[in-house]
């Protein structure tokens, strides 16, 4: 009998990754086809970013995904000069907030954007990028 | 509102970097002063609360060990943490011991000793400091998190980076009268606006060096007591007139404000109905300065001004020693120093000492009332104390 294997794809999720094992692993999937989704609950409707796998709400964990689409407004950030293990040679480097109504998404502002051109209200648009090593992350560009 | 549980002892030891000891003999330090504080033997506390923040601890379960060290053993004791407001929460569940009955005196022991990790250590854990799964992998750190609601904040209410650095300079004002903080030196304006000043250094905009507290080991201990121990052990009792504790999202996509900590907001609520006063009957307060902006944004959230005023209290030295809300007239995080687990207690003796009148030089004249703001993680955990005096 096969060993059964454990489904780590998540651990494929930014610089560096702390996490390897999710129920909502196919966010990497989505990623991988250039999207950036969360999930939306079937029975209540409640739309969550990030995707969980559970809706407090209702208790239900029937679960579809929706892609983070069309512009949001940037809410807050912060250019990082010093950085954690792991991320020194990505200095510097920007981490935003950006609603999109319904729900808001956390990432990083893409470095096409010169920081003296960053500002709060400015409309943005994920972007999902390969790192050198493989890792997938989102960043946040122009819309 | 009813005094039914009092303080009757605080003690804290010096904020150093780098304790040459072991937690069981920095625990000692604060629990000693304490004890000396109240009068007391160690056969009056009938339990214990120990707490840390556990990522900076190499000691398992640290509770039985310090218990054991510190005497209390065969009473209970047991460990709580909510990051930098752990102490404040163990004072909570001290209250609750008390007031339900299940004992007379307990002690609430904070401590931190950051330095028994390595800084390479440290600098990994920092990376965890949020939610690992879904904003750690951006490569977030503390001050980004805080400076994230600095710049919300500047862009909606004008606040300015001087602003922030005069929050700074009040904090070095207290830091230098006092023996236990970590960072005794002066900082100025101009250190703010000078290229070489490591204080002007950037470390997340638009935070600076000079807008982020000190790192520090450090213990402290606060005794509370029933009504009945504290008439018969206390002279000057401190009692608790109102608690207040709140959560939010960790995450900051699940979140709304951020021009201010909504935990601060509700936990503040929620004490001042306890206690049935309003803001303006605080005469003065601990804020929990982990950087700069979090005083500006206690300041509002607390009810002192309204949002966006804060900058008027600063620049009108209005929460120095001498005006109308001392605020961190210790010297606060950003000078006395932050070690995790032990910030609250230390807050809370700073209160006790200045209602009891025995702050010296750092007293503010007669205060009645006194409240504590602590907050754990980013906003994450909020505590709000308020201590009347007898
Ligand atoms: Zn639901």
């Amino acid at each position: 009998m096969a060993k059964k294997e454990i489904d780590v794809r998540f651990k494929k999720f930014g610089v560096v990754s702390f996490t390897a094992t999710t129920k909502v692993n196919d966010f990497i999937d989505y990623l991988e086809k250039g999207k950036v989704a969360g999930t939306v609950c079937k029975k209540c409707g409640k739309k969550f970013f990030p995707p969980r796998a559970d809706c407090y709400k209702c208790l239900s964990s029937d679960m579809d995904w929706f892609v983070v689409d069309g512009t949001g407004s940037l809410m807050t950030y912060s250019t990082l000069k010093y950085a954690p293990v792991g991320f020194e040679n990505e200095l510097p480097y920007t981490i935003a907030l950006v609603d999109f109504g319904e729900y808001k998404v956390f990432g990083r502002i893409s470095k096409e954007i010169p920081e003296d051109e960053i500002k709060i209200g400015m409309q943005l648009k994920p972007q999902v990028v390969t790192l050198p090593n493989g890792q997938l992350l989102y960043e946040f560009i122009k819309a | 509102m009813e005094k039914k549980v009092a303080i009757i002892g605080v003690g804290q030891s010096a904020f150093v970097r780098g304790y040459p000891g072991s937690i069981k003999e920095l625990a000692f330090e604060a629990f000693r002063d304490a004890l000396q504080d109240a009068g007391i033997t160690v056969d009056e506390i009938s339990a214990s609360v120990v707490c840390s923040a556990p990522e900076y601890d190499k000691q398992r379960s640290p509770a039985g060990v310090l218990a054991e060290y510190l005497g209390l053993v065969p009473k209970p004791t047991f460990y709580l943490e909510s990051l930098c407001s752990s102490s404040s929460m163990g004072l909570r569940i001290a209250y609750s011991l008390i007031e339900s009955g299940l004992h007379d005196v307990v002690a609430v022991i904070g401590f931190q000793k950051m330095s028994e990790i390595t800084s390479a250590e440290s600098q990994e854990r920092m990376g965890r400091g949020a939610d690992i799964q879904w904003e750690s992998p951006f490569g977030t750190m503390m001050p980004a998190y805080y400076a994230m609601y600095a710049q919300a904040y500047m862009e909606k209410y004008g606040l300015t980076l001087e602003d922030l650095a005069l929050v700074r300079v009040k904090s070095s004002t207290y830091g230098q009268i006092n023996e236990k903080a970590v960072y005794r030196k002066p900082v100025t304006l101009e250190m703010f606006s000078d290229p070489e000043s490591p204080i002007s250094s950037p470390v997340a905009s638009p935070l600076r060096v000079g807008d982020c507290c000190a790192n520090a080991d450090g213990s402290s201990c606060v005794i509370v007591a029933n009504k009945e121990k504290a008439k018969a052990l206390c002279k000057k009792p401190v009692w608790i007139l109102g608690l207040g504790a709140a959560s939010e999202s960790v995450n900051l996509s699940g979140r709304e404000l951020f021009t201010g900590l909504s935990v601060a907001i509700n936990a503040g609520e929620q004490a001042y109905k306890m206690a049935g006063i309003t803001p303006k009957d605080i005469d003065v307060a601990e804020v929990h300065d982990c950087f700069t902006i979090a005083e500006v944004m206690a300041y509002e959230n607390l009810g002192f001004c309204k949002p966006g005023e804060a900058k008027e209290l600063i620049r009108s030295k209005e929460t120095y020693k001498e005006g109308s809300i001392p605020v961190n007239v210790d010297g606060g995080l950003l000078s006395k120093g932050h070690p995790i687990g032990a910030t609250g207690g230390s807050q809370i003796r700073t209160i006790v000492l200045q209602l009891r009148g025995e702050a010296g030089p750092m007293q503010v004249k007669d205060p009645e009332i006194g409240l504590v703001h602590n907050i754990g993680g980013v906003g994450l955990y909020g505590n709000v104390t308020i201590l009347g005096r007898d």
